[in-house]
Order: C-alpha cells, then structure tokens, then sequence
C-alpha cells in the first residue's frame, strides 16, 4: 500500500462557535480527535454536524475559537492549504472529467509529478475497486461508483483529514450496507483519520471508534458506541439511540443508582440517571426491544394494541396504555389489533431521568 | 418487442412515436410559423434571385463587386464580434459576484429596464449624454482627464457605447443563469483538492461554461449584427458605421430595388449563420453534459 494518510496527532477544535446571522449553529465546540480515529457526528438535521464539517474542512469561517493541527492554528487558512479530503452527500464529482481525472485531480493541483500521479491514481482505483472504469464520465456510473470515485479522489492526496457529509444518505438501503462495510475497510486499510457525519444511529453505531452527539449547535456526549448506546447523557441523546418509549410521572425512590418512578397508577424501576431526587417529575424511557409481551395480566403495564408489522423475525408493535401513553414494543409472535396485553420492561435497561434538563 | 409491435394497433403505433391527439395543438403555432417566418423568408430567398435586370444571380453578383456594399460585412462584423466579446467578458465576473448575492431579484430589475427601453431610447440619450456638452465629456473634462471634448458620437464609439448597454442586460442574464446553473459543491470539492480560486475557474467553471457561453455568444452576436437604429443615429451611416442592413435599407427603400434588398438581407443571414455555426461547432470540442455534481 502505497497511499497513506499524512502525520499528525491531533485535532483539536477549542471552542468553535458558528453563527448565521442571529442563529447559532454552532456554540462553542471543544473536540479533540487523535490520528487514526473513527468519528462520527451524530445528530438530528440542523444540529450542526454539517456545520463542524465545513469548518474544520475550511468551507465555513468560524465566528469564535480556534482549530488547531498538532497545537498549529488552522482556522485562518483557505480550504486550499487546508489538504483535508472531502467527499460530499452528491459527490461533487467533475462532470467533464473522466474517473481518472477527477481521481487526479487534487494531485495535478498539487503539481505531483506525472508517473507518480499515474500510480497513485491506479493504487486508488484498485483501493475502490474500480478497475475497468477509469475512462467514464461520472454521469455514466452507478450511485454506488460514483461514492467510490468520490472516496478516492480524497484519499489519493493522502490527507491527514478525511472529512466525510453524510455519503451515504443517496444510496439505496442494499448499496448503503455495502459501502458502509467499504467505507470502513478503507479507512483501516490506509490507517486514515476519518470524521463522518451521519444523522443515522446504525452507521454511527456500526462505523465509529467514537460518536460525538450534537443537538442544536451543542455537543451533548461523546463516546464510544457502546457507552452512548449504554448510557446515555440526557435524554435526547437516549431518544436518538432508540429509547423510544417514554413514560413521564414522579420519582417514588432514588438510591445507590436506581430508582422508582410513579407513572400513572403503576411504579416502575430503572436505573437513576441526571440529577433525579424523591419528588422530582421524571420520566422512564426504554427501548421497544426491552419492552416484551406477556400474558399474564400483573407485573407489567397494560396496554390495547393499536398496530402490528410484521419485521421478517419479528414484529413490532404499537399499543396504548388507559391514560393515553403511546409504546412500541417487539414480539415473536403476532398480537391482533384491538387485543389487551401486558407489556414487562426490563429493569435493567429502564433509565430514568429527570424531566426537566437534557433538554 | 418485434411480435408485439406487429399486433399494434395504428393509433398504438403513432402513440409510440409520440404523435397522439395532443400533438393538433402544435398546429395553430406551427401555422403562425408558416406564415410569418417560412412564407416571408422563402418569399424574399426567390426575390432576391429575381433581379430588376440580368441574370437570376445579378444582385449577388453586384453586391459582391462593388466595395461600397461588400464592404459593409467587414463593418458589421467589426462592430458585432467585439460588442459581443466585450459584453460576455464583462458579464462573466459580475455574475460569479452576483451569483453569490441574496438580492438578486432587484439587480436583474435593473438590468431588465434597458431591454424594455429599446434601442432608440437608449440612442436619443447617450445622443445627449455622449455629446461634446454632454455629461460625460463634462465630467472627464472636470476631472482634468481630457483638455478638450473627446468625439464620442457619429463614429464606431458611439455605436458600439449604444450596442454594449442595450445588448448587455441579455448577455449578462443569460451568463447568470449558466453560472448559477453549475453546482456549487463542485467548487467546494475542487477547493478541498488543493484548487485555489483562479485554478477553480480555468478547471472547473469554464470547461463546464464553454457550451452556454457559446450559445449566448451567438444569441448576441445574432442581435449586435442585424444593428440599425443605433448605427444610423449614433454612428456615421455614410462612412465607418456603414452597416449591412443600411445598405439592404437603403436598396429596398431609397432605390426601390426590392430584389437587391432582399438579396442583401440574404446573404446578411448567410454572414451570421456562418459564424454561428462556426461557433457551435467549436463547442463540440467541449464537454456538453450535466453540469450538476451530483449522480444523474
């Protein structure tokens, strides 16, 4: 392998704001990504995922703080002298130039000289496999090809940075999976330093060494998949890692990390997380795969059926307890519409939070 | 395919080839085209072979011996081809500025109102406004620029000044709708691959703009050729302004000589369709595709 991402260490970003007008897109970001990571920026549409990117990638001025390579200030230079690679959600690719020329073209700009471009545009192809299309237009490949064009373009300069919008988001769900598998087998094979914006939790999940959640220009947590699908900070991040029910009462006990939560006329018990004390509003929110159908008519939570899909191995349901709280819950077996069940959270995966904050 | 195109029905046939009931309602446009464009043109093709005198070729045979007429292509054109290239070249830059502007709406009302004003209005003004107490003498005299009045009108300058403002609102409209048209994605991964602004432009921007600067090249070209008002009021129509149609003008109306105007404007519209084609077909050594970076 001849291609390989340039040294450094760091990346840091120390409180980078970004503000449109009177809107804050971004409120003082502190991030530090170390060579050879995985990150992603996980958030919602409008949480500034796009707009870190763009700033760390020099397209978008930053209106206060800084963003230092290796403790060096980069922030004032143009996206030109910045040398990240970037592949963008519709590719950009140059629609007059062939494969190979688009491949070339951060190294013709670089003036690299010609027997050198040539094999390093022929190690890229080969790192995308696509061997056989190098004289095609962009408007005659695939979706698929054409991300693949996209990627090597930016890593045949050997970047420090590879900078990646939501590449997959014009993919159909099949080519999705696969390049997300490519994506990473890339990133591993030429040891590069990769941050990847995404507002979907599976690539985030399945793609990063470390995801860092943002919500309106904030980060709200940053951490390894497993931490944030774990244990999640507030109770937007646990919304975004498919904590979808949420059942809102008052907090009956809090001890030694669990507690109990009065909702409605049942108590249910998960772990305590926040600031949560006897008394407090707070609300329980657990995930549909935690929430198991029984029979039995005690120890859970009764709820009618409103809908049922069938998922391939399994179902997912939605159902409504008396007062009116919506739940999504999975079952091995399909329940009719209209029927009353009992849904059991597991305690162990229930997290309770206060209803005020996080938010 | 073959088995089923054999059991079609007429109807299914013509419908394959895209002529169904929808297609009659080209009819009234096709008509009106008939009428005021083929008829006349047809009409003045055999005039213009029909002389007063000799041969079916006489007219075009008088034309191009006699300085006097044939000389008027090589005016015309010297006037039309640097109208045309100055007004592209100084659409390109303001439309990559104004392409980044929010207010767009107001600039292009601005640049609308010439178009409507129409050619003589704009003549009978700059008549006052490039005249020797005009002021735009004036101002440069003021400035200490010039010591005395330069001569601006009743020569090449003040057609060209009159070609340039009524001909530039369309050539730049048209520019900003190309420039507007290429993805801006395009220049931002160009940037991020090392481009700096000017090699942005020479790599990016104007492969991809070559074809719709051809086209809006003789667009332009078409209209500053066929100049009239402009070259009898502002120019010198006996001496360097002498263009091709006031010659045809001056066939068909002072010498009543229809069939040598009609030969005149013929071979003006031979002039501008060769250029045009000499135009077109040096964009097909361009790119001509999509200009969006995105997958087609």
């Amino acid at each position: 392998m001849t291609i390989a991402s340039s040294r450094f260490d760091t990346l840091s970003l120390d409180g980078v704001s970004r503000n449109f007008g009177t809107v804050i897109a971004l409120d003082s970001i502190d991030l530090t990504i170390r060579r050879g990571e995985f990150v992603a920026l996980l958030g919602p549409s409008g949480c500034g995922k796009s707009t870190t990117l763009n700033c760390i990638a020099g397209l978008l001025a930053i209106t206060a703080g800084q963003i230092l390579l290796d403790g060096k200030r980069i922030d004032m230079l143009r996206p030109e002298d910045r040398g990240f690679g970037m592949v963008f959600q519709n590719y950009a690719l140059f629609p007059h130039l062939t494969v190979r020329q688009n491949i070339g073209f951060g190294l013709k700009m670089r003036g690299v000289p010609k027997a050198e471009t040539s094999r390093r545009i022929d190690e890229a192809v080969r790192l995308v496999r696509l061997q056989g299309q190098e004289a095609k237009l962009p408007g005659q490949l695939s979706g698929g090809q054409q991300q693949r064009v996209a990627i090597a373009r930016a890593v045949v300069i050997e970047p420090p940075l590879v900078l990646m919008d939501e590449p997959l988001s014009n993919l159909d769900a099949k080519l999705r999976l696969e390049m997300r598998a490519e994506i990473r087998r890339i990133h591993n094979e030429l040891d590069a330093t990769t941050i990847y914006v995404t507002h979907d939790q599976d690539e985030a999940l399945s793609l990063a060494d470390r995801i860092v959640v943002l919500k309106d220009g904030v980060i709200r947590q940053v951490g390894t998949p497993h931490e944030l699908y774990q244990t999640p900070a507030d109770r937007d991040v646990a919304e975004f890692m498919g904590y979808r029910n949420q059942m809102p009462g008052v907090c009956s006990a809090c001890a030694n990390g669990r507690a109990s939560i009065l909702t409605g006329d049942r108590v249910m018990s998960g772990i305590a997380r926040g600031d949560l004390s006897v008394g407090d509003a707070a609300v329980a929110i657990f995930r549909p795969d935690d929430l198991a159908v029984s029979t039995r008519q005690e120890g859970g939570i009764a709820a009618t059926v409103e809908a049922i899909e069938y998922r391939g191995r399994e179902y997912v349901g939605t159902a409504r307890t008396p007062d009116g709280l919506p739940l999504l819950f999975r079952a091995d077996k399909p329940v009719d519409a209209g029927n009353s069940v009992c849904l059991a959270a597991d305690p162990a995966q229930v997290l309770i939070f206060p209803a005020s904050g996080g938010r | 395919m073959a088995s089923s195109a054999a059991n079609a029905t007429p109807r299914q046939k013509l419908a394959a080839r895209g002529l169904d009931g929808v297609t009659l309602l080209t009819l009234p446009a096709a008509l009106l085209i008939m009428l005021l464009f083929i008829y006349p043109f047809a009409y003045g093709l055999y005039l213009s072979f029909a002389p007063k005198a000799g041969g079916w070729l006489a007219n075009y045979i008088a034309f191009f011996s006699d300085p006097y007429l044939y000389d008027t292509i090589a005016a015309t054109l010297n006037i039309s081809l640097p109208v045309t290239l100055v007004s592209l070249i100084l659409a390109l830059p303001i439309a990559f500025r104004v392409r980044l502007l929010k207010r767009q709406r107001l600039l292009t009302t601005i640049l609308v109102i010439p178009i409507t004003l129409g050619t003589v209005l704009v003549a009978e003004g700059l008549l006052n406004y490039l005249g020797p107490q005009g002021w735009f003498n004036r101002t440069l005299l003021w400035l200490g620029i010039i010591s005395h009045p330069i001569r601006l009108l009743h020569n090449y300058w003040g057609v060209f000044a009159s070609l340039l403002i009524t001909g530039f609102p369309f050539t730049f409209l048209l520019t900003l709708s190309y420039v507007s048209g290429i993805d801006p994605a395009l220049e931002k991964a160009a940037a991020t691959l090392g481009a700096n602004a000017r090699r942005r432009f020479l790599h990016i921007f104007l492969p991809l703009l070559v074809p719709g600067l051809a086209i809006n090249f003789c667009l332009s070209f078409v209209q500053n050729f066929s100049v009239f008002p402009s070259a009898v009021l502002l120019g010198a129509p006996a001496g360097e302004t002498r263009v091709i149609s006031i010659a045809a003008y001056q066939a068909a109306f002072e010498h009543f000589d229809y069939s040598m105007g009609s030969a005149i404007a013929i071979i003006m519209g031979a002039v501008q369709l060769a250029v045009v084609v000499a135009v077109l077909a040096a964009r097909r050594l361009f790119y001509r595709g999509s200009v969006s970076g995105a997958k087609g």
